[in-house]
């Protein structure tokens, strides 16, 4: 039931999205007036993760709640409040959830060193096999002359021009 | 044993990791304010919209608040299961109606002055409850969603138990089915209760 | 009755596939040539009876068949009628027919064209392909029949949800799904080549051209899909870094380093481990994609109703064709020569860098897409894990490519000079600096990304444009320059093609992540608004009809320094089968700038001759986005039509007659 319940949420979601609503849209266009103000309640909202349309930011879901938190997030910028002390506001309310840019804690780490790891990883792989597999071609019995040259007619054989 | 077969590992690994997710609902948000005082609150009181009421009302005592709304359909698949909790058992259930009006999405809302919003959420909510049964204790009225921001609430219904220092003890989201009622929150009534 | 044909024919094909495909794999251990013989016209069999099948629910959707119950979910008898085809695939079991339908046309082509493989070889490949099949017949019998009936039929269906309802739906998961199901081809010669042991020259220079040809769909799959949301949805994006998105982006990322190691393998006879690995990687990747999109263990827009019965279903068959090839690998990869020598700094050097950054890059996009599973299987709590992550690590990784991108093709194979080298790109790092010192300041603001961006953009496409020119320059000897250049390898041309793709793509995406600007706005009728010197005039709207929706279309005149320059009507659909509103956005389109406009609601519901509420977009060189991915296909398509696979498979078949022949005398 649940799961029936979550498809029809988010079909509602993909139906309604991008339409600017009705009890917002004053509000909406009112801002406009102050370009700082939208351009930052823009760029907060982006790393907001709707919670009712799971697989949108607060800025594109025109879920009534991401509506509500619009406009709450706009009384906070007309406050004085800082972008800290918004995205404070929602996670103590929301959790770690809501935001699209994982917060740095133990559980994170892996996923924020993750990448770095994973390059610093491949290329130290990359030497290492490249190393092992030079002394392992130095190993082996130096080709003969007469292989050497049936390898390069191969190749030559292969190569496009 | 060869060198290759870390793959195969990491590979059994991925698969365990999928395995589990399978048995785990992604949209299900834990909420950050278990463990953690209910948020305050004053709001107008459904049967008397003159007086108000807030959660240190309830200070001394265990207590359900479920958060409804007439044009909820999911709420009306969990109100029996309410109406039939609340004639067996002894706890306080709070209703806290969630948008009556605006919610909705059939009014225009620019068009509405306030007063004669509350007017027809009250007018509302109560038909409502004289027609499907009326199990809170009492309901106050959230009209403009501003206190269903401080709890969190993203999908109504949902419902919180809240013990006798204040502090938020569980949260369901979604319809209460008499298997969550039987199987957590009863036992977290009791355990409270104690 | 015809929906139980196709019923029928399915099953009738997974009888075929479990055979054709077991005794074709037997046949070719046990070298029993009758067996072996089995195997192309089983491929054939089981695509005719796939195609059959698909016929029969495409013709159920046609005749608007209501008695079929994803018939009745999936259509309307008011849905024009390329929907109504289109609609075949607007759903889960429909779309999984799809696939079916792909896999076996796949394993069609490569029984038809593959005259100068040896016949074990051939049976190995379309054995795996077949069995590959069987599992996913197994899985729509069982799981996701879409011939299902409806008892009583429905008089009327339920229509076909209006996002998808649009020529995006037409081409989009077609072409995807030809891309996702064609690295099984890939995989089966690999698979094909770890049971017979022979992991050579030849059979890389046979898998090259189907892996490349399903590069090709994944790419154009995968730039129609971000084109369509883009314009669909309304609200400008074009790429979400959504976990079914990631599903997509993962395969071809890998099918990227597969390609380009496959040339290593083919040339030089080096990394056949490495690139087996790959091969069996790009697929397992299309298959987890499946799994994430079709088991609902990760939220996305995408995803179709799940039900988890499927999602256990997808997880055993992952285990069976990921583990099993695996296993093989692990056991056959420790006796694989190791291929020619060569030197620390050459292109084989080179090339397995790209790999090992092409692979990076794909572990990172699976650990941001299933870590919040990972999370949450631990029990540490929910988070998400979007756009502002991956943007975040993504550069650094694809920043060391597109420097290889540039120098790669400069190096020599074997051994190459690094003061040579640097000697070459002089130019193009010249060019790159002045790029990104000068190209931002034009558009008002420098910013180090944007600079970062165009200066690798500029680099790719000197060193490509410097390459070729370098090499028509050898190789002309006398000829006029128009043949000198055409007379250069087919293959060579797409490569140099596919990477100025990718600079083209850079600089699409640098721009329109720098300099776009959105307004969103209430309009009267004759308001103003600009953005970036465009001005958007509102002059009303008006009601209009559609074949299943009526629509308020919005009246704009688009005019720039007081020069009209067109009609723009986005319109706001009201679809007779649903409630909710649909957006279709009015683009501009233009090779320097999109602008945009997309029409929301009326402030005023019931005066929609009043206010608006309005989003205008000005999104410089967006469609850079989707031409870079047009360029790389083309280049992909000229590498796959490279004349040595023809020349080659001529004159093998010339050697198998003249055999042939020198058998019968």
């Amino acid at each position: 039931m649940k799961r029936t319940l979550s498809a029809l949420a988010l079909l509602f979601c993909l139906f309604s999205t991008s339409t600017v609503s009705i009890a917002d849209a004053g509000t909406e266009a009112a801002l406009a007036a102050d370009p700082v103000a939208e351009k930052r309640l823009q760029e907060l909202s982006a790393e907001l993760r709707c919670l009712v349309c799971q697989n949108q930011n607060i800025a594109d879901s025109n879920a009534e709640l991401a509506q509500d938190l619009r406009r709450e997030i706009r009384g906070m910028i007309k406050d004085g409040k800082s972008n800290g002390e918004i995205i404070d506001f929602m996670v103590t309310r929301y959790g770690d959830f809501v935001l699209y840019r994982p917060p740095l804690k133990a559980s994170t780490l892996l996923l924020w060193g993750g990448p770095l790891l994973l390059l610093i990883g491949g290329m130290l792989a990359l030497r290492a096999y490249l190393r092992r597999r030079s002394l392992r071609l130095a190993d082996e019995k130096p080709l003969s002359s007469e292989e050497i040259r049936r390898a390069e007619a191969l190749l030559q054989e292969n190569e496009p021009k | 044993m060869n060198r290759y077969y870390w793959i195969i590992g990491a590979f059994a690994a991925l698969v365990a990791l999928l395995a589990v997710g399978l048995n785990l609902n992604p949209r299900d948000v834990p909420s950050p304010l278990v463990g953690k005082p209910a948020p305050v609150f004053k709001l107008a009181v459904l049967a008397e919209p003159e007086k108000s009421v807030g959660p240190e009302d309830f200070r001394g005592k265990v207590w359900l608040l479920n958060v409804w709304a007439s044009w909820c359909v999911s709420c009306r698949q969990e109100h029996p299961v309410l109406v039939e909790f609340s004639k067996k058992v002894d706890v306080p259930l709070i209703g806290l109606n969630y948008k009556e009006v605006r919610g909705d999405g059939g009014f225009d809302m620019n068009k509405m002055p306030a007063d004669e919003e509350k007017k027809l959420a009250l007018q509302r909510a109560g038909k409502w409850l004289s027609e499907h049964g009326d199990p809170y204790r009492l309901t106050v009225m959230d009209l403009d969603g501003r206190v269903g921001i401080d709890y969190g609430v993203y999908g109504v219904p949902e419902t919180y138990v809240i013990d006798k220092a204040g502090v938020i003890r569980m949260k369901h989201t979604g319809p209460i089915t008499p298997e969550v009622l039987a199987k957590k929150i009863m036992p977290l009534l009791a355990e409270l209760n104690r | 009755m015809i929906p139980e044909l196709g019923h029928f024919a399915l099953i009738l094909a997974a009888l075929v596939a479990v055979v054709f495909g077991s005794l074709s794999l037997l046949g070719a251990h046990r070298n029993q040539q009758a067996w072996i013989a089995l195997a192309r016209p089983g491929a054939n069999a089981l695509a005719l009876l796939v195609t059959f099948s698909f016929a029969c629910l495409t013709q159920a959707f046609v005749v608007n068949d209501f008695s079929v119950v994803y018939v009745a979910q999936h259509s309307n008898s008011l849905l024009p009628i390329e929907y109504r085809v289109a609609g075949v695939w607007g759903g889960h079991e429909g779309s999984l027919l799809l696939w079916i339908l792909m896999l076996t046309w796949w394993a069609f082509g490569v029984a038809q064209f593959s005259r100068q493989l040896p016949d074990t070889m051939v049976a190995r490949v379309l054995g795996t392909l077949g069995l590959v099949a069987f599992g996913f017949l197994l899985f729509i019998l069982f799981t996701s029949n879409p011939f299902e009936r409806l008892l009583p039929g429905a008089t009327e269906g339920r229509d076909l949800n209006p996002l998808l309802q649009d020529p995006g739906l037409v081409i989009h998961p077609p072409l995807l799904y030809m891309g996702y199901v064609g690295f099984s081809v890939a995989y089966a010669f690999a698979v094909a080549a770890l049971l017979s042991g022979q992991l050579d020259a030849a059979w890389a220079r046979w898998s090259r051209p189907w892996t490349t040809a399903a590069w090709v769909f994944l790419t154009l799959g995968i730039a129609m899909g971000s084109w369509w949301a883009y314009y669909e949805l309304g609200w400008g994006g074009w790429w979400f870094w959504d976990p079914v998105e990631n599903a997509s982006f993962m395969p071809w990322l890998i099918g990227t380093a597969l390609m380009h190691s496959l040339a290593v393998t083919e040339k030089r006879g080096s990394f056949k481990n490495w690139t087996v690995l790959l091969a069996i990687s790009a697929f397992s990747l299309s298959l987890l994609g499946t799994f994430l999109v079709r088991s609902g263990v990760l939220t996305s827009v995408h995803a179709f109703a799940t039900d988890p019965r499927r999602g256990v279903f997808i997880l055993i068959f992952l285990v069976a064709v990921i583990g099993l090839s695996l296993t093989l690998f692990a056991w056959r990869a420790p006796k694989v020569g190791l291929g020619g020598r060569f030197g620390l700094i050459s292109r084989e050097s080179m090339l397995l860098a790209n790999n090992v950054l092409l692979v990076v890059a794909c572990a990172t996009v699976l650990l941001g897409t299933l870590y919040p599973l990972l999370i949450d299987a631990l029990g540490v709590g929910k988070i998400s894990v979007g756009p502002p992550y991956f943007n975040a690590v993504f550069v650094p990784v694809m920043t060391p490519i597109l420097f290889l991108v540039g120098i790669g093709p400069f190096a020599r194979w074997k051994e190459a000079s690094l003061p040579e080298l640097l000697r070459l790109t002089r130019w193009a790092l010249g060019a790159g600096a002045i790029v990104a010192v000068a190209l931002p300041l034009v558009y008002g603001q420098w910013k180090a990304m944007t600079a970062l961006g165009l200066f690798f953009a500029a680099w790719v496409v000197v060193t490509a444009l410097q390459n070729f020119a370098e090499r028509v320059h050898h190789t002309r000897g006398g000829r006029s320059l128009l043949t000198a250049v055409l007379a250069q390898p087919r293959g060579f041309i797409g490569m140099h093609l596919a990477h100025i793709g990718v600079a083209v793509f850079v600089v699409g995406v640098t721009m329109v992540m720098s300099f776009e600007q959105e307004k969103d706005i209430k309009m009267a009728v004759g308001d103003q608004v600009s953005v970036a010197g465009y001005s958007f005039r509102f002059n009303g709207v008006r009601q209009v009809e559609g074949p299943n929706y009526v629509a308020m279309q919005g009246n704009f005149d688009l005019t720039v320094d007081n020069r009209f320059l067109r009609k723009m009507n986005p319109e706001k659909r009201n679809y007779h089968s649903s409630a909710m509103p649909m957006t279709e956005a009015a683009i501009d389109a233009g090779l320097l700038r999109d602008v945009y406009v997309s029409l929301g609601e009326p402030i005023d519901r019931d005066k929609p001759e009043g206010e608006w509420a309005v989003r205008v977009y000005y999104k410089p060189f967006v469609d850079w986005i989707w031409g870079g991915c047009l360029l790389m296909s083309l280049g992909g398509l000229l590498a796959m039509l490279d004349r040595r696979y023809r020349v080659k498979s001529r004159r093998a078949a010339a050697a198998t007659a003249g055999v042939q022949q020198a058998a019968r005398n």
